[in-house]
Parts: C-alpha cells; sequence; structure tokens
C-alpha cells in the first residue's frame, strides 16, 4: 500500500473515532453534556468528558478523579482499564483514534518548515510526559489534599490542552454564564493550549511526544501488546525512508538478517513506515515467531 | 527476552487488567467515574 493511500484510510479512522467518541450532536447544540450511563466507561483515549459529545469519560480525568478523592488511594478500575487497552493494541490508540491525535496531524499539514530537534535535547524532553503521569495525574491528586481529603485534578486543571480545546471553548461559546467565570485559569489553559497548537504545527506530534500522560502509559505496552509492527531485516535495504517518514522520529533498526520488534515506547503504530519501506520489510505480526527474539 | 517469556508478561497483565476492572467496579469505582463525567468539570475546561 503506498503512503497516500494508507494516510487516507488512517485518517477515515481516526475522524469516525472521534466522531463515535463526541457523537452527542444535541450537546454541542445546546451547551451541555451527555449525561448517559455510558459515562462510566472510560474510553482509550485522551478525550475530555467535559466535550458536549463526548458519550464516555477520559481515562486520565478519570484516574485523577478517583485518586483525588476521599474513598480510594488506587484506581484499580481505570488502571485495569488501561492495562487491558494497552495490551490489546500498545500505542495504536494514539495513531488511530485519538481525537487530539488527529488535531495534531491535521495541524501538522499546514505547510510550515518544521522544526528538527536535535536529539541530545529531544531524548530527554520525551521524559518529561513520564513525569507528567506520574506528578500530575498519580503524586499529586493522591497527596496533595484538601482539609476534606478532596484533590485537584491537577493534569486536567493546569495543562491537559484536550480538555480546553474539547470542552472549554465549546462549552465556553455555548454558554455565557461559563464565558463570564473565565479568569486567569482560563488564560493560562489557552495559553498552553496554543503553545501546543503551534508546537504541533512546527514538530510532528508535539503533545504525544513530549507532554501525554496517556501516550506514556501505553508506550510501556508496546513490547508486549497484541499488536506488533516487525522489521524484517532481511529485505531491509537500509535506505532509512522508515525512520524519515516516522511522525515520531523513532530510530527503526538497519539492514542485518534477523526479524525485529519496532517495540520504541514511542512509536504510535500509525504504520507510515510500514506503508513507505519500498522493501515491503515492515509488517503487522502478532509475537509468534521465536526468530524476533534473539537479538 | 525469549517469545516465551513476553506471552507470559503478557498474559499476566492482561489477567491482572481484568482482576483490576472486576475490584474497581465492586469498589463502586465506576460510579465515581459516572458522577465525575456527568457533571461539567469545570477544571477541565479551565474554570474550576
Amino acid at each position: 500500500m503506498n503512503v497516500r493511500k494508507h494516510n487516507r484510510i488512517r485518517r477515515i479512522i481516526q475522524i469516525a473515532s472521534a466522531a463515535v467518541l463526541n457523537g452527542y450532536a444535541a450537546g454541542f447544540a445546546g451547551g451541555r453534556i451527555f449525561t448517559g450511563a455510558g459515562k462510566a466507561f472510560c474510553v482509550p483515549v485522551l478525550n475530555c468528558y467535559a466535550c458536549p459529545g463526548a458519550l464516555g469519560s477520559c481515562p486520565i480525568g478519570s484516574m485523577q478523579t478517583v485518586l483525588g478523592g476521599s474513598r480510594h488511594r488506587f484506581s484499580f478500575y481505570v488502571l485495569g482499564l488501561l492495562m487491558v487497552f494497552g495490551i490489546a493494541l500498545g500505542r495504536l490508540w494514539c495513531g488511530f483514534v485519538c481525537p487530539f491525535g488527529l488535531i495534531q496531524d491535521l495541524l501538522g499539514m499546514i505547510p510550515a518548515r518544521r522544526i528538527k530537534i536535535a536529539p541530545k535535547v529531544d531524548k530527554p524532553l520525551r521524559y518529561l510526559k513520564y513525569a507528567v503521569l506520574l506528578i500530575l495525574v498519580v503524586l499529586l491528586p493522591l497527596l496533595a489534599k484538601n482539609q476534606y481529603g478532596i484533590a485537584d485534578a491537577w493534569f486536567c486543571k493546569y495543562i491537559c490542552p484536550a480538555g480546553t480545546l474539547e470542552g472549554g471553548i465549546p462549552l465556553m461559546l455555548a454558554d455565557r454564564q461559563l464565558r463570564s467565570l473565565a479568569g486567569a485559569l482560563f488564560s493560562w489553559k489557552m495559553l498552553i493550549l496554543i503553545v501546543v497548537l503551534i508546537g504541533a504545527v512546527l514538530i510532528p506530534r508535539f503533545f504525544c511526544r513530549y507532554l501525554c500522560p496517556l501516550g506514556a502509559l501505553y508506550g510501556l505496552f508496546n513490547r508486549y501488546s497484541f499488536y506488533q509492527l516487525n522489521l524484517d531485516q532481511s529485505c531491509c535495504t537500509g535506505c532509512n525512508t522508515c525512520t524519515q517518514v516516522c511522525p515520531m522520529a523513532v530510530e527503526i533498526p538497519k539492514a542485518g538478517d534477523k526479524l525485529v520488534q519496532i517495540s520504541s515506547t514511542e512509536c504510535i503504530r500509525c504504520g507510515r513506515c510500514k506503508a513507505a519501506c519500498p522493501a515491503g520489510a515492515i509488517r503487522v505480526k502478532g509475537l509468534r515467531n521465536e526468530a524476533l527474539y534473539r537479538n | 527476552m525469549s517469545a516465551a517469556q513476553v506471552k507470559w508478561i503478557r498474559a499476566a497483565l492482561l489477567c491482572v487488567g481484568v482482576v483490576f476492572i472486576v475490584i474497581g467496579l465492586a469498589t463502586g469505582e465506576a460510579g465515581i467515574v459516572l458522577d465525575k463525567a456527568i457533571h461539567i468539570c469545570l477544571e477541565c475546561i479551565g474554570i474550576g
């Protein structure tokens, strides 16, 4: 499959996923949110439950809510769901389903001079998302509680650009009363959103690379997920096309004679490398082949 | 890491995930998630 055809199919899946996850059209029209029982279920991607169209809950927001409440010290339900999602597909959720990923991909299509971050800067910056996950999503909601035993959802409150874009802006546009409440915090969140959106124009998947706590968590499952991308090094010509087209700038192992698993925690399984490889050396496979693990 | 090891880890993680979901449902976590999600999350939208 050529890259254009692959991108078109992926875009259709991304748009369809965003539409299904945010299918409550009446919410957009009336400036209200969905209140059905489906919101007890966490969707596998970063999709704000304050979005007027959202039919399910954001797992990152839900985790902070449970940890930041007075009843639980561990979020079995949300973590369990994320483990099952992660084991099933790894970061394929980021590449094919996440609406905020779609927005970044669309912004990445704007003609602009892309910034290539030097590896010595890029590599440490990528650990930032793990710090966001550990500190803002887990530790602060768990430890920084008020006198009633309740903590803020730190990531949602101070960082999450998806919440501002999918929830804040549509609700504010529809509700004058909410608009009147917007203050310094909203301005801060708008600033973060603008930085992230500009970042996505200049650096592909800027938010996914450096900040997304959900991507950080799913990345840990890439090696063990049912869905795998493998490189047959005996077919690989070492042309480097795979690395050049990768939006996450993943270093893919080069020519040799082995079959290797592409298990980088950064790989969002978008499949562009597979579509672009002129030798057809990258394939989707399960974990059956013993040869994969001999290197 | 051998293929067998990866398979075992994968199976173990999947089982732990399912067990966590069951424990979470039994302890009412889904209700907390629902309660949060059906009210406009003010901190998410930059107000609260």
